[in-house]
């Protein structure tokens, strides 16, 4: 338990994805089964425990301790889970000679009845330390907030495996904890686990953006051109009676669109984008979609309200034939013929871009004919359908970002390399009325800028700090001033959790405009005119 | 164990009504505005101001400040605030052995180990019978760095109380550098910077390091170079210190190393000269998630120069003070476990001591 516990502890507090990484694979290396896969699947979310209610855990800590004394200490540390595994006494003699490994306790806690639960957690924290305390009350809380997402762990499963993740991606929905076999295999001390279960997800194929100087190499005559949709991948799959809607790294989605899978009148797997509205009459925006998205279970009304469909632009596999060998020409073919026998609500069909020439491209993917467009996608003609990002076949063409002017307001420490910069910068536009104006925090970015350009902000931050909060530099941002940033952006999301109303998607520095004073840069209006649209 | 009410009918007016008790006590050590002042004896102990007569418990800057005419000290304490301020910290100084007495103005003073860093003590004031300990800061954990506390029987025990909620348990310190050991071998390409106050915790670090065998030079912020060096005089053996400047190397040669430095210097762009740094913190209140988190620490190291919630309570106890008097940190906890205990307690409001310094 304490290696878990320790695992944890290490996660939550390193912010790089390969410090990361390293952590996970170590722990992969180092412990036995079934404790490794145990503590994968807690991280995936994979791990089936009843939940205990922080009122129940409330209870129990109280009946042990002055509840003044629980009271001043839940005060100060503020987290009911970290208060409770500090505190819980510790009865000398009760911890055994060793404590409990994660297997034990994970099988003592799905056996336990609802009503005797709370006696056998209790009993568990009685025997274990303070670090294993906190694992075993947030294994029973539900939501580990580790900052490990499941895809970062099959990454790490890939590492340790010396293999691609796709592989693991591919073989995932078909396994449960503990991974025995998987484990094996990783380790090269068995085959590859063969997957049985139907409705698997495939790995999906990924694009490259267009660089400077790519398509003057490539013939417009090889190329299919689609528009890039503004929605989420999506792969429909449907085998013997079971339907799943995996995200594009294989996360199974279809808990959040019920009303899509309820669709799923086929047996194919179908590789999209998914939308919502009425594919016959209006697609929605990316923020009516964000209302589905992220939810385990959606209401009738959201399903009523934002309706999802799914606009299909690939076909893997139908009835028992895999057709991702077969040229991409091929494949949309089978496609259209197949699309045109589904529910027209729900399924549509991504349609061409007619274009002879590089340059009649470049000006449709300027102006496209829909908001909800964010560029054109190129595919080869003959291209196979393989799972990562190849170089070649697939490219995405996006719509140039949008940018704003804003004023830089707050600046935070960075980590690891960066943990003696500022380099996490919170930066605002103008509001209010003439000669009223203030500012208003509307993003924040931490990349974009170069090492050179890195180092200037951080003196800047230096020079100008009119307050300090931990880590956070309140900088000086008034009409005489402050830093112009211009700021680009993908889109903008209307936001109730900020008080400017609005949320960028994919903020960063695009340049530092020193030259430019901070009353000229842009007041809040330019951006609600970008959500108005 | 304390006795039932029924006994207190047979004892004196002050154990029966401990107010009277708390009076006799306070004409003999209270509060003023420049530190805790001793009537009879005319000294204050640890002053935060420039005083006549100053007993000093140990090191640290807010409890040893310079200035005053004449101090009475540990000699490690007396050289330490050399180091900190010069060698003309004081008017007159005067070295306290441990365990002697020295009577001031009728008042007996005796100083004793509180193991909280090198030349640290408690200092006991007895008069007409009633003894108070002043415990200035202390820990129970063991450290090689300096000499054990010794607990002193007394009538009040003046305790500190910066880790005072149940919260705060120390782990043993030598898991905590095993801890940052493995770190090390899981991450050789970066280096690890141990942000450790320069009194105490540094060398504490620098030497559970060596206790654990790590036999590598260890690289030392300026700030700690004096002071490690004094340790070293006094016998603790911290290995090899290197200074971690650009000069005695390039980028590249703080690859796989451990650094050693104040806490602010970490923050600072001095910090630049390491290959993506593992930020550590050595100390008590990294028993707090949202503490590392907010400080951007990514190894919290919880070692602390402090005692923790069970060697406070423990030590109240095995004093065998009837009376607790709990200063700088978080005194409403403390007095409430003495109130459940029986043992009469009060906070004691001295200004100028950092809680927040371990």
């Amino acid at each position: 338990m304490n290696r878990f516990a320790e695992l944890l502890d290490r996660l939550v507090l390193t912010p790089s994805r390969n410090g990361k990484l390293t952590l996970l694979t170590d722990y992969f290396r180092a412990v036995e089964d079934p404790d490794r896969g145990l503590a994968l699947a807690a991280i995936t979310g994979d791990l089936n425990i009843a939940a205990v209610k922080p009122a129940m855990l409330r209870m129990l800590v109280t009946e042990r301790m002055d509840p003044v004394l629980f009271g001043y200490s839940y005060d100060y540390v503020g987290d009911l889970a970290e208060t409770v595994s500090l505190v819980w006494p510790q009865t000398p003699g009760k911890i055994a000679n060793r404590e409990p490994t994660l297997g034990e306790v994970v099988a003592k806690l799905q056996a336990a009845s609802r009503s005797d639960g709370p006696k056998v957690l209790a009993g568990l924290l009685d025997s274990a330390g303070i670090s294993a305390r906190f694992a075993i009350i947030k294994l029973v809380t539900g939501g580990l907030r580790i900052g490990v997402s499941a895809r970062l762990a099959k990454q790490a499963l890939a590492d340790f495996g010396k293999i691609d993740v796709a592989e693991i991606e591919e073989l995932w929905h078909g396994l449960t904890p503990p991974y025995t076999a998987l484990f094996a295999w990783l380790e090269g001390k068995a085959e590859k686990p063969r997957n049985t279960a139907l409705a698997l997800f495939r790995p999906v194929m990924l694009s490259n953006p267009v660089g400077d100087g790519d398509l003057e190499k490539l013939d417009p005559a090889d190329y299919a051109a689609e528009w890039k949709w503004d929605g989420i991948r999506v792969q429909a799959v449907a085998e013997g009676g079971i339907r799943r809607l995996y995200s594009r790294t294989g996360d199974d989605v279809s808990g959040a669109f019920p009303d899509l899978a309820d669709a799923m009148h086929f047996s194919a797997t179908l590789d999209g984008e998914l939308l919502v509205g009425d594919p016959r009459e209006a697609t929605g925006t990316f923020s009516d979609l964000q209302q589905r998205l992220n939810r385990k279970t959606v209401t009738p009304k959201m399903q009523q309200q934002y309706p999802a469909f799914m606009r299909c632009y690939d076909l893997l596999q139908v009835g028992g034939e895999d057709l991702r060998a077969l040229p991409f020409r091929e494949r949309r073919g089978r496609l259209e013929s197949f699309v045109g026998t589904l529910d027209p609500s729900r399924f549509d069909l991504s349609p061409f871009v007619d274009f002879t020439d590089w340059q009649t491209l470049e000006e449709l993917r300027r102006a496209p004919p829909h908001p909800i467009i964010e560029g054109v996608m190129l595919k080869r003609w003959d291209s196979a359908y393989v799972a990562g990002r190849p170089k070649g076949p697939w490219f995405k063409w996006k719509r140039d970002p949008h940018t704003v002017d804003a004023v830089l307001m707050y600046a935070q420490r960075g980590h690891g390399k960066r943990s003696s910069f500022y380099s996490d910068y919170t930066f605002g536009v103008w509001t209010g009325a003439e000669g009223e104006e203030e500012l208003v925090p509307v993003g924040k970015a931490y990349f974009g800028f170069t090492d050179e350009e890195l180092k200037q902000i951080d003196k800047y931050v230096r020079d100008n700090t009119i307050e300090r909060f931990g880590p956070v530099r309140s900088v000086r941002a008034d009409r005489d001033n402050g830093l112009v940033l211009e700021v680009a952006f993908e889109g903008l999301n209307r936001s109730t959790r900020h008080k400017s109303g609005v949320a960028m998607r994919f903020p960063r520095i695009s340049r530092l405009r020193w030259d430019k004073p901070a009353n000229e840069a842009d007041r809040i209006e330019t951006l609600q005119a970008l959500l108005d649209r | 164990m304390r006795e039932s009410a029924v006994t207190y009918n047979r004892l004196p007016a002050a154990e029966l009504y401990p107010i009277l008790r708390i009076m006799r006590a306070s004409d003999l050590l209270h509060p003023r505005p420049e530190g805790l002042y001793c009537p009879p004896g005319d000294f204050f102990i640890d002053p935060v101001r420039p005083v006549d007569r100053a007993l000093i418990t140990h090191g640290h800057s807010d409890h040893a400040r310079s200035g005053h005419r004449s101090v009475l000290a540990t000699r490690q304490t007396l050289d330490i605030m050399g180091l900190r301020y010069g060698e003309d910290f004081a008017g007159t100084t005067q070295a306290a052995r441990l365990g002697e007495t020295i009577v001031l103005n009728g008042v007996s003073v005796s100083f004793h180990p509180a193991g909280h860093v090198l030349g640290s003590a408690q200092i006991s004031v007895e008069h007409q019978g009633t003894r108070i300990v002043a415990s200035g800061d202390y820990k129970r954990q063991r450290d090689a760095t300096c000499a054990p506390f010794e607990p002193i029987r007394c009538d009040v025990f003046i305790t500190e109380a910066t880790f005072g909620l149940p919260v705060f348990r120390h782990p043993p310190d030598t898991e905590e550098i095993a801890r940052l050991l493995k770190s090390a071998a899981q991450f050789p390409e970066r280096s690890h910077l141990v942000g450790a106050y320069a009194l105490g915790k540094a060398q504490r670090v620098m030497r559970l390091l060596r206790d654990a065998g790590y036999d590598r030079p260890l690289y030392i912020h300026g700030a700690l170079a004096k002071l490690s060096e004094y340790y070293q005089s006094q016998g603790i053996d911290l290995g090899r210190l290197e200074p971690a400047t650009v000069e005695s190397g390039g980028k590249d040669d703080f690859t796989g190393a451990i650094v050693v430095g104040p806490p602010s210097a970490f923050a600072d762009r001095w910090a630049r000269r390491f290959p993506d740094p593992i930020s550590c913190f050595a100390s008590g209140w990294m028993r707090i998630r949202q503490r590392a988190k907010q400080g951007g620490v990514e190894l919290p190291l919880i070692i602390s120069d402090h005692a923790d919630w069970d060697e406070l309570t423990a030590t109240i106890k095995e004093t065998g003070a009837e009376e607790i008097w709990v200063t700088h940190g978080r005194e409403e906890a403390l007095v409430r476990w003495c109130e459940l205990e029986g043992i009469a307690a009060r906070p004691l409001h001295l200004v100028g001591y950092e809680d927040e310094g371990d």
